[in-house]
């Protein structure tokens, strides 16, 4: 499918996404060691209850079992199982890992617990890409090509309107008109496909305007760039225009928020979370900084950075690929 | 300026590019309604508290009550007076959401000018900081910042004998901690600003001149940036209002019995529930905020439009 | 269609994008479409029955867990020696049928049911037990309620690793049928406590063999009337009916769905359009819509072993003069609380024990009295509340609004302290680690509080401010306090015994007041009795699943 003039570029640009990839590990390196110390700051550890044990040996015992009484540079050695230690006989072994345990869930691991959140909001974050897709692009392809008309500024109301309502007022509100006023669909938990309507469509609204309003942008950048005015000058209309020639670039935009609004849906969805009662991974982030469980938090920054990243890399791919003028150096 | 429409042979004299942009704001509808409606609503937050006869924090019996006669927009759980607590909190969303933005505006446009001027390994490093931070979910920052800080904040507030110490420690830490969430896009795109404008002549012309860089920064690149940084801080002040929101669902906003309209509407997306539904308590904090949200980006964008201004 | 061709090579480029851009799309949503199908979960069977139960348990395992939501789904579980009767609360037999109690009252001989199997068909034996209950014993396990078995022969030094050998503890096994337990001295709530999750018979050779993942194998054995099924976090739990259960011929239910929610009005939004059927978890029900249900036939509200108060931290300034807290304890409307802000129908509290506890009969404390607070607070040197200094009343917030109250209480008393004695306070609210840490660390000034009674006497509440427990947090140290709940915590005498604790409670609220006690919870429970029976109210808001029934489907589904 490439032609041969395309090869060229594709080299350079091979180096320098190679060169990034080598950057991503150093880079998470950073961000678990800064989470593993930023979580610690706050007073008030994973055990601190309204029930004291009963005695404060047994305090000390489930501080000793989790390490959580060593410094704490020996602790993040010891979460990324980079620890060496004696035991009572002397022979030196290999400390477990301990990026597994999860300090308020102590029969189950941070992976099972990821492996079970990271379908949920996989899906839900994944349909409401789609919707606010679906929703955003002919929205803004629309109020762009008819820019000054009823349309554009309609669609551009719309738009806005999605952003600044928030969601803290929308997902409620939508559960209590389809869920509970009209029964048209089950008003929270995880049992089926019908579930996942209302949190989609909570969160896709909010990503759709930031969509069409980046699209719209895009869209009237391109309208001005030359081979559109020579187009046009040979007498194309602007709708049908745009769509041939202008789509590629005008997405631009689109697609380089693809990346974080992707990540932000996987982990940022606590509030869509919270009121249908899904069991993803924006509830288990937020509830792990108020239970202070170190472990989980770190895990879940780890999978936020490496989705976010890995994102990013693919969507710089994409951008490339659909701009053949830019050349990354 | 002369009426060009009197003698249509002549050439009316150019105005300046400031006054150009300038007339297309004034010729975007939206932006300007917005203005007109911001400016009547921030007059109104200002003076109506101050000729009501009731206290945003006076318990009464009066709980829940519909809106009617005595209580224009109706009362909350505590018997409180809506409408006063909606101008109090509206105030105070309005300080957190502008100095917020100011202060992500300064760490931001510092951050970016300097890694932008400096180039090199400067630059590599100041950006990889930012990626790393870019990594992170805000809410872990927004988390620690406040179990973290605010004790020993409030602690110093109290010794140097700040009135209201602790209600103050909070606000401070809402302003630092929402602008601290928000540096990272304008570090970028006022990097990527910056690093286009230094390689233009005038800044070559003054290195070779002999001026330092921080003159050089402060009096050429600087003010050139700040253009686009206008319009990004009339589009970020709404985020920032909006996250407060968030904070204040989670319990890390305002404190009570300060209110704001994150926590308004965080108390009245709460009466949402199958049985019986307080609407004024959700209705109108969050009609409010959503008119006031869609006032500033119509502002912002009018901005943007108007100075020509794109996006990095 | 006829578009004219544009042949620079920026438009041949266009169009190569273009195509680039459709097959791109295509790929995206047909993959995307794909990825989000295999996140659904395949639909299973309704339950027989569905409980909204509250937080998610942070585990099943009986030696460590603390919270009540946890103790509900364990108890159906895993049980002990005795169980609760689901109307009164009495330790009736369970594991054990009968036992022997020494004249002295200091050994329990037990003897286990002969026809006791786990859910997998191995007898459950008295070694079952003594295993159980070093296991919660143990140093390693780290159980936060082991406290509960310090009643035991040097169970406590075993605990905090002073002797090493088990085999020192007064619980040993007789026989596979007979257990024999020694206590330090007579213990009037001994058989209570054998009902109490910790005490519960756990699966050794499964523990043994898995380690701390031993809930997660499959098949779990289970000693109580329920097997666990499924355990999805923050979804749901699923338990079955045990068919080897001792007792499964009085169970009916078959399949039981418990789900943790978080948010009130998301619970009875469930409720209502008839997801689940039970609400029994008081701190999920939103207290403004409170007025509006009780009336209903399916609202169930009861006394509650719990009480709301909050905590002075005795060794700050001014809190360390006993006539400021008694002047601040003065000076709260308990009425107006309970009236306007808690609406559930709670009883305002002037003692800390709730009304209702066996065997005991509280004495009143501090009513409400703002002329006296003065008094007292002018001869403790601030007439008016001048000088007074700013002090701050800690409590916690949750998300989306689940702990409002705490908020409410704390902005009404904020104002009763202003208007009633002139002073001012400051509101500080954190996460509720960091109150707990704050308390522990004695670093606040006052501080919201409560307590849920473990087992139905009032030393789970009394034995909670001597100066030696962990759980006092307020820096207040009474000897006389101390002697009165440690002699009737040794006498055997019932009358005797009330007396004791009377007057150290009137010490504890009415003397000192190092805490002042705002209201007894009220237990709440949401559920048609015209489908759903076997809930009944009772102090310690115990519902053993084993004893619940639906009404309006008399043969549940196999």
């Amino acid at each position: 499918m490439p032609s041969a003039g395309w090869i060229a570029p594709a080299r350079a640009s091979n180096m320098y996404f190679l060169k990034r990839l080598a950057f991503t590990i150093p880079l998470l390196l950073v961000v678990s060691l800064l989470a593993f110390v930023m979580v610690r700051i706050p007073k008030g550890g994973p055990f601190d209850r309204e029930r004291k044990p009963a005695s404060p040996e047994i305090e000390r015992n489930l501080l000793a079992k989790y390490h959580l009484d060593e410094p704490v540079w020996k602790q993040y050695l010891r979460y990324i199982g980079a620890v060496w230690e004696r035991d009572d006989q002397g022979q030196w072994h290999h400390a477990p890992a301990g990026f597994n345990t999860s300090l308020r869930y102590r029969n189950h691991s941070v992976l099972d617990i990821i492996k079970t959140g990271l379908p949920v909001s996989l899906t839900i974050g994944l349909l409401a890409f789609c919707l606010a897709m679906a929703v955003g692009i002919p929205l803004g392809f629309l109020a762009a090509a008819k820019r000054g008309h009823w349309q554009d500024h309609a669609g551009n109301f719309l738009a806005l309107l999605s952003v600044c309502v928030p969601g803290l007022v929308i997902a409620p509100l939508l559960a209590l008109v389809l869920g509970i006023k009209w029964r048209l669909l089950p008003v929270a938990l995880w049992e089926s496909p019908a579930n996942a309507v209302m949190p989609v469509v909570a969160l896709g609204l909010f990503y759709s305007g930031r969509v069409a309003r980046l699209m719209r942008e895009g869209m009237l950048t391109v309208l001005q760039a030359e081979f559109i005015t020579a187009a046009r000058a040979k007498g194309l209309g602007d709708t049908q225009l745009l769509f041939r020639h202008g789509l590629r670039l005008a997405i631009l935009p689109v697609v380089s928020y693809s990346g974080p609004m992707l990540a932000d849906l996987l982990t940022g969805s606590f509030i869509v979370e919270s009121v249908f009662q899904l069991p993803g991974l924006g509830v288990f982030l937020v509830n792990s900084l108020y239970n202070s469980d170190y472990t989980m938090t770190v895990g879940l920054v780890l999978l936020y950075a490496i989705v976010l990243l890995g994102l990013n890399l693919i969507v710089d791919f994409i951008h490339a690929w659909l701009d053949p003028r830019i050349k990354y150096e | 300026m002369s009426d060009a429409r009197e003698n249509k042979l002549s050439v009316a004299p150019a105005a300046s590019p400031a006054q150009q942009s300038w007339r297309r704001f004034q010729r975007n509808r939206a932006a300007v309604l917005s203005v007109s409606f911001l400016l009547t609503l921030v007059a109104f937050i200002l003076l109506y508290p101050l000729f009501s006869h009731f206290k945003p924090d006076a318990l009464s019996d009066a709980q829940f009550q519909k809106p009617g006669a005595q209580h224009w927009l109706g009362t909350d759980a505590h018997g409180r007076d809506l409408l006063v607590r909606l101008c109090y909190g509206a105030q105070i969303s309005f300080v957190v959401g502008i100095i917020g933005a100011v202060v992500s505006l300064v760490i931001g446009v510092l951050w970016g000018a300097i890694a932008g001027y400096a180039g090199g390994r400067t630059d590599g490093a100041m950006m990889r900081m930012v990626d790393v931070l870019y990594s992170m979910p805000t809410i872990i920052f927004a988390m620690v910042l406040m179990s973290a800080v605010e004790p020993s904040l409030r602690g110093w507030l109290t010794r140097s004998g700040v009135h209201e110490a602790s209600k103050m420690a909070r606000l401070i830490l809402l302003f630092v901690g929402l602008g601290a969430v928000s540096w990272l896009t304008m570090a970028r795109i006022v990097r990527g600003q910056v690093l286009s404008l230094r390689t233009r002549a005038f800044v070559d012309a003054s290195r070779a001149l002999g001026a330092t860089p921080t003159h050089i920064l402060a009096r050429h690149i600087i003010p050139n940036v700040l253009g686009v940084v206008i319009v990004y801080l009339a589009l970020t002040v709404p985020g920032i209002i909006l996250y407060e929101s968030f904070l204040s669902f989670l319990g890390l906003g305002i404190q009570p019995p300060m209110a704001s309209w994150g926590s308004l509407i965080a108390e009245g997306a709460g009466q949402i529930n199958p049985i019986r539904i307080y609407w004024w308590l959700l209705v109108f904090p969050a009609g409010l905020m959503v008119l006031t949200l869609l006032a500033l980006n119509f502002i912002g964008d009018g901005l943007r439009d108007a100075w020509d201004v794109k996006g990095g | 269609m006829n578009w004219p061709r544009l042949r620079s090579a920026a438009a041949r480029q266009a169009r190569r994008g273009g195509l680039r851009l459709a097959s791109l799309s295509g790929w995206l949503f047909a993959s995307l479409f794909f990825i989000s199908l295999c996140g659904c979960v395949p639909h299973e069977p309704r339950a027989d029955l569905v409980i909204v139960n509250g937080a998610e348990p942070e585990s099943l395992d009986p030696a460590i867990i603390t919270g009540l939501s946890e103790m509900r789904i364990v108890s159906a579980m895993f049980e002990g020696l005795t169980r609760l009767d689901p109307k009164t609360v009495v330790p009736g037999p369970s594991l054990s049928d009968r036992w022997e109690i020494s004249p002295d009252g200091l050994v329990y001989t037990f003897h286990i049911r002969t026809n006791a199997v786990w859910s997998t068909g191995e007898p459950i034996t008295a070694e079952d037990f003594v295993y159980s209950w070093i296991r919660a014993l143990d140093p390693a396990t780290a159980s936060d309620y082991a406290g509960q078995l310090y009643y035991l022969k040097n169970a406590e030094d075993f605990n905090s690793g002073k002797i090493k050998d088990s085999n020192l503890v007064g619980v040993h096994a007789l026989d596979p049928q007979t257990l024999r337990v020694e206590l330090n001295h007579a213990t009037a709530f001994f058989l209570d406590l054998c009902a109490f999750q910790t005490l519960a018979v756990v699966p050794r050779r499964t523990i043994e063999k898995y380690g701390d993942h031993w809930l997660m194998a499959n098949p779990l054995p289970s000693s109580g009337a329920y097997e666990l099924v499924a355990w999805r976090l923050n979804d749901k739990v699923r338990l079955k009916k045990n068919p080897r259960y001792w007792d499964a011929a009085n169970t009916q239910l078959n399949v039981i769905d418990v789900l943790p929610v978080g948010l009130p009005n998301t619970a009875l939004s469930l409720y209502e359009t008839g997801a689940a059927d039970v609400i029994w978890d008081k701190d999920l029900l939103p207290t403004e819509q409170f007025d509006a249900i009780k009336n209903r036939p399916d609202s169930h509200t009861f006394t509650y072993l719990g009480t709301y108060f909050f905590r002075f931290n005795v060794t700050r300034k001014p809190f360390d003069d006993v006539r400021v807290r008694r002047a601040l304890a003065l000076a709260v409307d308990r009425d107006r609380l309970t009236r306007r802000v808690t609406k559930a129908g709670e009883l305002p509290a002037d003692h800390l024990t709730p009304d209702g506890t066996a065997n005991y009969h509280p004495p009143h404390g501090l009513g409400y009295d703002p002329e006296l607070a003065r008094k007292l607070l002018a001869e403790a040197g601030y007439p008016g509340g001048k000088n007074f200094p700013r002090f701050q009343y800690m409590f916690n917030g949750a998300a989306g609004g689940a702990a409002k109250s705490h908020e409410m209480i704390a902005v009404e008393l904020q104002q009763m302290w202003r208007e009633n004695l002139g002073i001012e306070m400051d509101l500080q609210q954190v996460e509720v680690k960091v109150l707990y840490a704050n308390q522990s660390r004695l670093d606040y000034d006052v501080s919201r509080s409560s307590w849920i009674g473990d087992y139905n006497d009032a030393n789970t509440f009394l034995g909670m401010f001597t100066s030696t427990d962990g759980n006092n947090r307020t820096g207040w140290k009474n000897a006389r306090y101390d002697d009165l709940v440690h002699e009737a915590n040794i006498e055997i005498d019932k009358a005797r015994r009330e007396q004791l604790f009377q007057q150290a409670e009137k010490i504890l609220v009415a003397d000192e007041v190092p805490i002042v006690p705002l209201y007894f919870y009220s237990g709440f429970n949401l559920f048609d009795p015209k489908k759903v029976d076997g809930i009944y109210p009772n102090i310690l808001d115990q519902h053993p699943m084993n004893a619940i029934r639906r009404v309006d489907r008399p043969r549940p589904r196999e």
